[in-house]
């Protein structure tokens, strides 16, 4: 079955497909998802190959609806979900019919933007009119009635009275101003109005000041049409004399981008011609309604399918595409495709490509063939939504090597547990735990509403690690006692207070001696004892011997099970000389030195403290097994390394943990110094005699030689150690010995960082509680429920962004590089390739992503 | 009813800070009220030094701190109900409005 340990066996498959069948075999296919397929003529570009009419073809549809798409969302008509399961890839034949309809709702399109521009241009330019005819009533009004025509143009200038009322109009285009001799010319138009000043200014020194200018602004803003913004633009009239300054004004029009109108200057013809524009305008908007109507329509009809026409086109490319990878067999009468295949899925493919054929109406079955090759085959782990983060991470780091061990499956539980441990407190854990089953339980509805943020999607992405890591936290939390740096006293604390009133009132500090009453010589049931919060003076430096010692415990224990996973390779690769030169050594390494430092912690912790009815005793066997001989085991275990031994300080002590400790660790060095030649030179050396051995019965590297032989089905790679200078095998083992002689005290020491994040956290915690929260309970009377209600939203606050987000964090990076060096460099090698299979699920995934 | 002044957003966060601190402070207020000692050090004890130490002095003033910061964290608690009231209103609305639009 597909399984999490190893990643699946792979089969190269030639595959020979019918022309006529290979389509609905491929569209199958991609239904499956199980099959990557090799690019075939990788010589070949782009438009050389057999169907890039078609992929051409479909790309152009792409864009059709890609432009139906914008014209719907302009609209903000909701495009429908696609109702129930995704249509099927159609047939070849469908596509002409796709691309007509597409053709034709473009073009539909289009017309009706084109005209619905044309209408609006229309109806701009009469808008102004309408507007330049009202503003300029006021001047002819003027001019009527005045004496002279300086006298009345100056008070036209001055006075702007818009409550006139309208003279008559002509409608029509007069550009000369024939009829009017006591009047100056005049042109009128309409421009921007952030133009105006320039305009002026520009007018004034050009005509030399012989130009009056008058301008009145438009209050409601017009619509461009071709940019569909709203502008304000103001109306002008220039007033001047003779044909020299009318074009110099024009010009200067022109320039301005200002449009100009012709304006009659019959009172008369101007009120007809308003009225000609009114009733103009009223018969424009009715258009332009039904124009909008119209397009609407055609959108609503369009974006029930727009969603479905996206699949289908997507598919029929996605189907092109690949088939563009495959060959062409000589006759041309069938495709030649490769393909990597997971080995257990060979029954589901054959099947899917059963259908496709019947499908097609074909009667030639496709041929689906194994071959052998020397290649190494992609990885593919079988993942679900639940592994899939998890492994990932692992991913992240590298991809594993074709059939290697994969530590997902050991992640899903070291992981939140490491992250624990750095995390530890109840109310923080929670907080997480209560985020990611949210996640969890809303699953579907969030992944419906496709949330786009990215920081949400590492989030979603990770939701089972993070409720995971949540309840880990929530019981490291309980171990350690913390609830926002605070105790719970469950089971009630093992420690009394034995001392009068006087002295409790007459001393600051008092110590609670465990060799004595005050403790009831039973521990606290669960965690560490809540009478621990209270001690100010020493809590950090008993919490600190606890949690380095812890750290120190499941760091030497994850490394061994990294170097056990690393036998697994070695047995699952035949690399019988690795076994012995490898991993025995390194295991022996390890367990001489710093599984030996583990033991000695257990010894100490169960070895001494105190004897329950001796307290105080000075009797010498009482004594030696007292808390006050424990010696320490970081000075223990570096005098090993150096055989040393320290003068004893302690006479009514023992020098040693246990008789022959002495001996026993000297024996322990020598042999774990021992291992580390047999790491640099073992396998070097059974390579060169192999080698020798090879060259004395002079033939060929056979298959099968221990050193290179593979399991299975397992291709065997291409040049193995044979011709490989036997220098480079000796600096590569070199590299690696030293790696993993001085990792292991550096990686020993890395998980040290378990405490060191610990610490800081529960610290921070502790920080977080006595600065902000501890200044809302402080306060005599009940206004201090006010405060308090004021404070604890700080509080919260401080506690979600640094406590939950910021050292969750970066406790989430460090438990990250404890998996990928700490642990994955004993066994992982890291080296492989993804297997990307060809599925329509993941590429119209991609293209929805792309597109938003 | 449509007096909608808090977006979306500042409605959840207040609906999520009200829960929590209903939980929280309501608890909290229960372990003031059993006298918990690991809450000793969050207690206004502000006549420490001048005046004379006696114990019975001492421990009427712890008793008098915790019943006073028990209920003081019953008020808070209340109050964020009010919040939790409140902004459940708002995130309704907010909600309701956006289904209708």
């Amino acid at each position: 079955m597909g399984s999490l340990f190893r990643s699946e066996e792979m089969t190269l498959c030639q595959l020979f497909l019918q022309s006529e069948a290979a389509y609905a075999c491929v569209s199958e296919l991609g239904e499956l998802g199980l099959v990557q397929f090799r690019d075939l003529n990788p010589d070949v570009n782009a438009f050389q190959r057999k169907f890039v009419n078609e992929v051409r073809r479909c790309d152009e549809m792409e864009r059709k609806l890609r432009y139906l798409e914008k014209e719907i969302r302009r609209d903000g008509i909701p495009m429908l979900e696609i109702p129930g399961e995704c249509p099927e890839a159609p047939q070849p034949r469908e596509m002409i019919d796709l691309e007509a309809t597409f053709e034709k709702l473009e073009n539909e399109l289009r017309e009706v933007n084109q005209n619905a521009e044309a209408l609006k241009r229309n109806y701009l330019e009469l808008t102004e009119l309408k507007h330049i005819l009202r503003k300029t009533q006021v001047f002819f009004d003027e001019h009527e009635g005045g004496a002279s025509t300086t006298e009345s143009m100056t008070r036209a200038l001055i006075s702007d009275d818009p409550n006139r009322h309208m003279g008559h109009v002509q409608l029509g285009l007069r550009d000369k101003q024939e009829s009017l001799e006591f009047l100056p010319c005049f042109v009128a138009g309409v421009i921007l109005r952030e133009r105006i000043p320039a305009f002026e200014r520009m007018l004034w020194r050009a005509c030399r000041g012989n130009v009056f200018l008058r301008q009145a602004e438009i209050d409601s803003p017009l619509e461009d049409p071709s940019s569909s913004d709203q502008v304000y633009k103001s109306v002008f009239i220039i007033f001047f004399q003779g044909d020299q300054l009318k074009t110099r004004v024009k010009k200067i029009c022109e320039g301005f981008r200002a449009t100009l109108y012709p304006c009659p200057e019959a009172p008369a013809d101007r009120r007809e011609m308003a009225m000609g524009v009114m009733t103009r305008i009223e018969d424009l908007n009715t258009v332009l309604g039904q124009t909008q109507d119209h397009r609407h329509r055609v959108l609503v009809a369009a974006a029930k399918n727009i969603k479905n026409w996206f699949v289908k086109v997507r598919k029929i490319k996605a189907i092109y595409h690949t088939l563009n990878l495959f060959n062409l067999d000589v006759t041309q009468k069938c495709l030649i495709a490769e393909c990597w295949v997971p080995a257990l899925d060979l029954e589901t493919i054959q099947l899917a490509l059963r259908r496709g054929t019947e499908r097609s109406g074909s009667s030639v079955p496709p041929i689906l063939n194994r071959m052998e090759t020397l290649e190494d085959p992609p990885t593919y782990n079988r993942t679900n939504k639940f592994t899939s983060a998890f492994q990932n991470l692992i991913y992240a780091y590298g991809v594993a090597t074709y059939r290697e061990v994969n530590p997902a499956p050991y992640t899903i539980i070291t992981f939140p547990f490491l992250f624990a441990v750095m995390f530890g407190d109840l109310g923080h854990g929670a907080i997480m735990a209560v985020f990611g089953f949210w996640m969890c339980y809303k699953e579907k509805p969030l992944q419906a509403k496709r949330i786009d943020s990215e920081i949400w999607h590492i989030f979603f992405g990770g939701r089972y690690i993070i409720l995971l890591m949540g309840l880990f936290s929530m019981y490291t939390g309980l171990i350690y006692n913390d609830i926002f740096s605070k105790s719970l006293n469950i089971f009630g604390s093992s420690w009394r207070n034995n001392y009068n009133a006087s002295t409790l009132a007459s001393n600051r500090l008092l110590q609670l001696n465990p060799d004595s009453d005050d403790y009831l010589q039973y521990p606290y049931p669960f965690g560490i004892d809540p009478v621990w919060q209270l001690a100010e003076a020493n809590k950090i430096i008993f919490m600190n011997a606890y949690k380095m010692k812890i750290s120190i415990i499941i760091g030497v224990f994850h490394m061994l099970f990294g170097v056990c996973l690393s036998l697994w390779n070695h047995i699952y690769f035949k690399r019988r000389t690795s076994i012995y030169v490898e991993f025995v050594p390194q295991i022996v390494f390890l367990t001489l030195l710093f599984f030996y430092m583990v033991l000695l912690m257990f010894i100490k912790w169960t070895t001494y403290g105190s004897t329950p009815g001796h307290f105080g005793s000075q009797e010498p066997e009482i004594v030696k097994t007292s808390a006050f001989c424990a010696p320490s085991i970081l000075i223990t275990f570096i005098n090993m390394m150096l055989f040393k031994t320290d003068e004893n300080t302690r006479p009514q002590c023992d020098d040693v943990m246990y008789s022959g400790q002495m001996a026993l660790q000297k024996l322990f060095v020598i042999v774990a110094l021992l291992c580390v030649p047999i790491m640099l030179f073992g396998k070097p050396y059974f390579i060169m005699m192999e080698q020798k051995q090879r060259a004395r019965q002079g033939h060929q590297p056979v298959e099968g030689a221990a050193e290179n032989g593979t399991a299975g089905g397992a291709p065997v790679p291409a040049g193995g150690h044979h011709d490989e200078e036997i220098t480079e095998v000796f600096i590569h083992q070199g590299i690696h010995t030293i790696e993993y002689v001085l990792g292991s005290v550096s990686h020993t020491a890395s998980y040290l960082r378990l405490w060191a994040l610990s610490l800081a956290h529960a610290q921070l915690a502790e920080v977080a509680w006595n600065m902000l929260l501890r200044k809302g309970l402080m306060s005599t009377d009940f206004q201090g429920g006010i405060f308090l209600y004021i404070v604890f939203a700080g509080w919260a606050a401080i506690s979600v962004s640094i406590l939950v987000l910021m050292e969750g964090l970066s406790a989430f990076l460090h438990t990250l590089r404890l998996h990928w060096v700490e642990f994955q460099s004993k066994f992982y090698a890291g080296e492989g390739y993804l297997f990307q299979p060809f599925s329509f699920e993941i590429i119209l995934d991609s293209a929805g992503q792309a597109e938003e | 009813m449509a007096c909608k002044f808090c977006g979306p957003k500042l409605s959840l966060c207040g609906l999520v800070l009200s829960v929590w601190g209903i939980i929280q402070l309501t608890l909290m207020g229960v372990f003031y009220y059993i006298r918990a000692v690991a809450l000793l050090e969050d207690l206004p004890l502000e006549s420490e030094s001048d005046e004379p130490h006696t114990l019975d002095r001492f421990i009427t003033t712890v008793e008098a701190g915790y019943t006073q910061n028990a209920y003081n964290c019953w008020i808070a608690a209340l109050l964020y109900v009010i919040t939790l009231v409140v902004s459940g209103h708002q995130f309704w609305m907010n909600n309701r409005s956006s289904v209708s639009m």
